[in-house]
């Protein structure tokens, strides 16, 4: 979403559903895995809108929808293209919003292929290196420059540099800012110009016909055109139709592609900044949105600054100049880049040693989750911590995962309960197999209790960008700590044996403003004092309203420019507890959301250029005229005085470049991308791709896959055979993994529990009750479940909610796996992850769990070795080797 | 005269027949079963704040209900059913041939129903009627409640429900069931489940206006074509005297495992007396006259 509109947080919030007319739910199970924000669905339904769910399950959220859709797991792509393609024939586009709010007029340069021309790739790839050059999806006239996305990779082009990190790509640091662009782009507002961005999408969605969709996806024709017209015919003027998705679209080959081909449609559909629009992106736990803005992520700095690259002699200014474009709001990525040192290195940072901006780490290609597995494996990563994470059973090729983990020198597991990750070294599957012996494993396992968010204060960001605050009811019991407490004392420590160090090296931790005042008997640190940080300090040291106040020269700091705000006046905002009904709808004031407290991102768009509203019905913010601002039910997502008619004078840079029309404030030219010419490291428009493991040939293309997904060559990690090649027989069936409402992600919070576990005691499939007669299945036996990677079992599921599909001629069944369970706890069973293999999104390197292939026969899997052993013949059947599923 | 007040007058209260004077108005459940997702927090939140013990890791294989049914150890239960039928105009996708092993149909049907049920807290409740220790109580909101403290374990309340809710505990031996939360009602709280539904198909309040709400509720349903949607338990002049918590249900009662036309089981008790009063008088004038007989 970041490539398209400018930031990658949901552009609405779960409330504003209920002004929805139609809601199109893909890619999640939002009444399973949200249910209490599902109550907004229900609202919107009982207003009389049309709630359309499209997933391979007939689910929870199915039940309650007025239209379930299922289709091939995989095949998203083809069905939003499909829609895509509708809209253009039957001229259903909401032209006045394409024309003025989205890059449709903007014209391509004339070196770009589509995947029409090159039958299913575009130009620039470099088959040697799996890559894409994108140089040749520009802009007519004029460089583009990738605002968030793969912004330092094109520090060679624009600083002078060296090093390749094209594999380092980075698709969540569009996570707040577009791409930059130099120069003024040429257009057509036509829209006639066969070059022009709205011919190019047109062009490339054309042959995503009803037929097409229904070959691809098992949709059949009539079921397709009822969602087409419902969402066509609720989007517009006067009515708005949202998108709800989830992890079941990014956790594939080509997740990223998932989500922009919805972006492409809402923007089309004119649906994005307006009320009861928007894409809803539903993360899967409680603070993933805020782990992606003060990031996890071993590419990203706080607030989406990308991670710099190990380039020679980079200075700040360099790596500002290779990053930052001229404008819209990253023309100010000086200042929130400095004010973030200042933030870390305090005194220590100033002008003269480039506030520190050596200290800061480097990169020096991609060290995704995934490859930090494969660098255990291969002996270069030594140690590891895992905090609220279970990846022995809730990553993809968790074998995988358990045999990096054997291979360090020590291990750092935080968590309630001795969780699989934690114990795998004594009791784990391959202890079980026999495959590693516990006297011969050398890691050093170290297990510390964690508090729970009951016992501590802090804040969650949740999945509309919103923090709130939780205080603490009770302290942590025993040894239970906070996260917090670990990190702040394990520095404390950490600094006080490298005090008086002489070496250099050291200086990055010695320098740290790490003086946080501590409460309590546990000494717990002050997490309302690391907000106040986070949210920053004038050089009066008081503390900022907003991210506009940030200084470029050292003079203010901020630990992340887009939290900015959450502690203005001295005042914990996160904390604010105003309901809902003592408010408008849009009650600004409960929590707090970043940006600047905005509900409704871009929600300049939901006035027309002018600055009136589309329709009063769909009315959300307006320019004032008398007032000579901004005003309406939400925050204005837009200058607050820019009134409607201004229009950048020459040369002017930031927000000043931004025109009072372009609600995309964002993105350096305002606008909402239809066709993104950088930034994207797979293709500046979605195409169909087949997941890595997949019964059935690409039928638009000769292209099966994508060719720069991120494949391994690794003999734990075997892929299947290309469809209609020998062997591809031997794993004839579609799997999808999924969550149950009864339990959580990987299980460390629930399958402990027994409330939780006597609701879903133990792991099951699904299977429709054709594929139970054709393999022998019995309701409520046992079902062994094989793959290239692993075998498991799992009690079987029959039922009439999974339904065969029919695709290009065939009957394809689909096997549903809930992927909670691991072998501890109080409700165990096998691990759905163990099947999964290793083949990534080459944007944010996310493993494709949602679709892939396997076998299914009754009764248990082998125990011992005899496990390895039924993996090993099955390869054998389908001749499986190193090559396979290898190809481009 | 508001209705409460007319029905109040009229009787029909329950609080007011225990003998209340001054009390608040009668207190229920109306759970709309059309809004329900089948999230099951009702059953947690109610375990959580009752201390209720888990009770049994048990794959039913009966759709995704593991829980069965009420009984001592669970006062809310989800019930999940899975049905050939079309659930008014939605289009559930799935095609199912009649062949391989589906049930026979042919067409697309499907749907999923879900349902919360409860303790009907009834205006007639026989459990309260059997009870000898007095533990079983109506409280001052009509709603039914047992006492843990004065409960004997006696059993006589458990075939004396005609729904089959209150259950004695094993290894404890006591009878318990739903008490509409007491506590919570008492400090103008509303009931842990209702609280934790999140779509309001638990509803509590103020039963007479429930019943509005959803007389209300089914016909919108109706007029979207949902033929099916009726009330259950909702009648005063049903074989209990109406349900304290009643429900909207998308078929016959029987498909959600509660009873078509519950009666409460004390209702013959006088008239059963009666008999046995009139067989006992009959067989003593046969005794004496038989004696009497005898005389010379």
């Amino acid at each position: 979403m970041g490539t398209s509109f400018g930031r990658g947080g949901a552009t609405t919030f779960q409330q504003d559903l209920q002004n929805s007319d139609c809601i199109v739910i893909e890619g999640s199970n939002m009444a399973e895995c949200h249910p209490v924000g599902f109550q907004w669905v229900m609202e919107a339904k009982a207003r009389g809108a049309t709630v359309i769910h499209v997933d391979p399950r007939y689910t929870r959220t199915s039940a309650l929808a007025d239209v379930h859709v299922p289709l091939r797991a995989g095949t998203d792509i083809a069905f939003l293209g499909g829609i895509i393609n509708y809209v253009f024939e039957h001229e259903k586009y909401f032209r006045e919003y394409l024309v003025s709010y989205t890059n449709a007029t903007t014209i391509i340069n004339d070196r770009y292929l589509d995947t029409e021309d090159l039958d299913g790739v575009f130009s620039g790839l470099d088959r040697e290196n799996r890559t894409y050059d994108f140089h040749t999806w520009q802009y007519e006239g004029m460089e583009v420059q990738a605002a968030s996305g793969q912004r330092d990779e094109q520090y060679q082009d624009r600083a002078g540099g060296g090093g390749t990190v094209r594999h380092a790509a980075r698709g969540e640091s569009h996570g707040s800012g577009g791409a930059a662009i130099s120069g003024d782009p040429e257009h057509d507002p036509e829209m006639l110009h066969t070059r022009c961005v709205f011919q190019v999408v047109k062009r490339h969605f054309a042959r995503y016909t009803p037929a097409v969709v229904e070959e691809i996806c098992g949709v059949p024709q009539d079921l397709f055109l009822k969602v087409c017209e419902a969402v066509t015919s609720n989007s517009g003027r006067d009515r708005t139709t949202a998108f709800v998705y989830a992890v079941g679209w990014t956790q594939h080959t080509v997740g990223v592609q998932y989500i922009r081909t919805a972006a492409i449609l809402q923007l089309l559909l004119g649906n994005i900044g307006r009320p009861g629009g928007g894409i809803m992106a539903l993360r899967g736990h409680a603070s993933i949105q805020g782990s992606t803005d003060i990031p996890t992520l071993f590419n990203l700095l706080p607030g989406y600054i990308p991670m710099p690259h190990a380039h020679e002699h980079e200075s700040l200014d360099a790596f500002i100049e290779a990053d930052a474009p001229d404008k819209g709001y990253w023309g100010n990525m000086r200042a929130y880049t400095v004010s973030l040192l200042k933030a870390w290195w305090g005194a220590s940072a100033t002008d003269e040693n480039d506030f520190c901006f050596d200290y800061l780490p480097r990169l020096t290609g991609s060290h995704s989750t995934y490859e930090t597995v494969l660098a255990q494996m291969d002996g270069s990563c030594k140690g590891y911590f895992i905090v609220g994470e279970n990846p022995a059973v809730g990553s993809a090729n968790a074998r995988m995962q358990r045999l990096g983990m054997a291979k360090l020198d020590w291990l750092v597991v935080r968590d309630f309960s001795l969780i699989e990750s934690a114990t795998w070294w004594k009791d784990g599957p391959e202890i079980e197999s026999g495959e590693l012996r516990t006297e011969d494993i050398p890691t050093e396992v170290f297990f510390f209790p964690a508090a729970a968010h009951t016992e501590k204060n802090g804040s969650f960001t949740n999945t509309q960008r919103m923090l709130q605050w939780h205080f603490m009811a009770h302290e942590p019991e025993g040894a239970a700590r906070s996260d917090l407490w670990f990190y702040y004392h394990l520095g404390r420590i950490i600094r006080q044996k490298l005090a008086g160090s002489a070496d250099p090296m050291d200086r990055p931790v010695l320098d740290l403003t790490w003086d946080y005042p501590t409460e309590g008997s546990i000494e717990e640190p002050s997490a309302e004092a690391v907000l106040a940080e986070i949210n920053g300090w004038d050089p009066e040291g008081r503390p900022l309203a907003s991210y506009q106040q940030l200084k470029d020269d050292g003079s203010t700091s901020c630990g992340c420019w887009i939290y900015c705000g959450v502690y203005a006046d001295g005042v914990n905002q996160a904390a604010r507890r105003k309901p809902w009904h003592e408010q408008n709808w849009v009650a600004n004031e409960w929590g707090w959301a970043w940006p600047a407290n905005r509900r409704i991102l871009y929600n300049r768009a939901s006035a027309d250029p002018d600055g009136k509203p589309w329709s009063e019905r769909k009315a959300l913010v307006w320019w004032d005229e008398e007032k000579a601002e901004w005003a309406g039910h939400d925050i204005a997502d837009f200058s607050s005085t820019k009134p409607p008619g201004y229009r950048p004078p020459e040369g002017a840079t930031a927000e000043d470049a931004i025109s009072g029309t372009d609600p995309f404030v964002m993105q350096p030219d305002g606008k909402g991308w239809l066709f993104v010419p950088s930034g994207l490291t797979d293709g500046p428009l979605p195409t169909h791709y087949e997941p890595q493991d997949s019964p059935f040939r690409n039928p638009l293309y000769r292209q099966q896959r994508n060719p720069v997904r991120q494949v391994f060559k690794r003999k734990e990690n075997r892929y299947h055979p290309d469809p209609e090649s020998p062997g591809s027989d031997v794993f004839p069936y579609v799997v999808t993994t999924y969550r149950l409402t009864e339990h959580h992600t990987a299980g460390g919070m629930t399958r402990w529990l027994p409330y939780l576990s006597e609701l879903q005691p133990e792991f099951f499939c699904e299977v429709s009750p054709e594929l139970a007669a054709e393999r022998g299945l019995e309701h409520m036996g046992w079902a062994t479940v094989v793959t290239a990677r692993n075998v498991i079992e799992a009690r079987v599921m029959v039922t009439e909610r999974m339904t065969p599909l029919t695709v290009q001629g065939r009957t394809v069944h689909q096997i549903g796996l809930p992927y909670h369970w691991g072998p501890n706890g109080y409700s165990t069973g096998d691990a759905a992850n163990e099947l999964v293999g290793l083949s990534l999104d080459p944007n944010v390197h996310i493993q494709e769990a949602k679709a892939f292939t396997a076998d299914i026969r009754p009764g248990r899997r082998p125990r011992g070795p005899g496990r390895g052993a039924l993996v090993e013949e099955y390869q054998r059947r389908a001749g499986i080797g190193e090559e396979t599923g290898m190809a481009i | 005269m508001t209705l409460t007040e007319l029905l109040r007058t009229a009787g029909g209260d329950p609080a007011t027949n225990a003998g209340y004077r001054d009390h608040p108005p009668r207190m229920g459940f109306f759970t709309d079963t059309s809004v329900c997702i089948g999230c099951k927090a009702c059953e947690v939140a109610c375990k959580e704040w009752n201390h209720v013990p888990e009770d049994g890791l048990e794959l039913t294989g009966m759709s995704y209900d593991n829980t069965q049914g009420l009984g001592a150890d669970t006062w809310r239960h989800v019930a999940f059913i899975e049905q050939r039928k079309q659930l008014g105009s939605q289009e559930p996708g799935v095609f199912h041939d009649g062949r391989n092993g589906s049930t026979a149909g042919g067409s697309s049907q499907l749907r999923w129903l879900m349902a919360s049920d409860v303790c009907k807290h009834c205006t007639e409740a026989a459990c309260l009627d059997v009870c000898p220790t007095g533990s079983l109580f109506r409280t001052e909101f009509g709603t039914v409640v047992v006492q843990e403290d004065i409960c004997n374990g006696c059993g006589y309340c458990i075939p004396a429900c005609p729904y089959g809710v209150i259950d004695q505990r094993k290894g404890d031996g006591r009878a318990w069931k739903c008490t509409l939360c007491y506590d919570r009602l008492s400090v103008g709280m509303e009931p842990a489940c209702a609280q934790a539904c999140p779509t309001d198909s638990i509803q509590f309040g103020v039963l007479d206006e429930l019943r509005q709400r959803a007389a209300a509720r089914v016909g919108q349903l109706r007029d979207a074509g949902v033929a099916d949607a009726r009330l259950y338990g909702h009648d005063p002049d049903d074989g209990v005297g109406g349900d304290g918590a009643f429900f909207l249900l998308l078929d016959e009662p029987e498909v959600y495992g509660l009873p078509p036309d519950p009666v409460v089981t004390t209702r013959d008790l006088p008239a059963m007396w009666r008999h046995a009063a009139i067989a006992a008088a009959s067989l003593a004038a046969g005794v004496a006259a038989t004696f009497l007989g005898r005389r010379p």
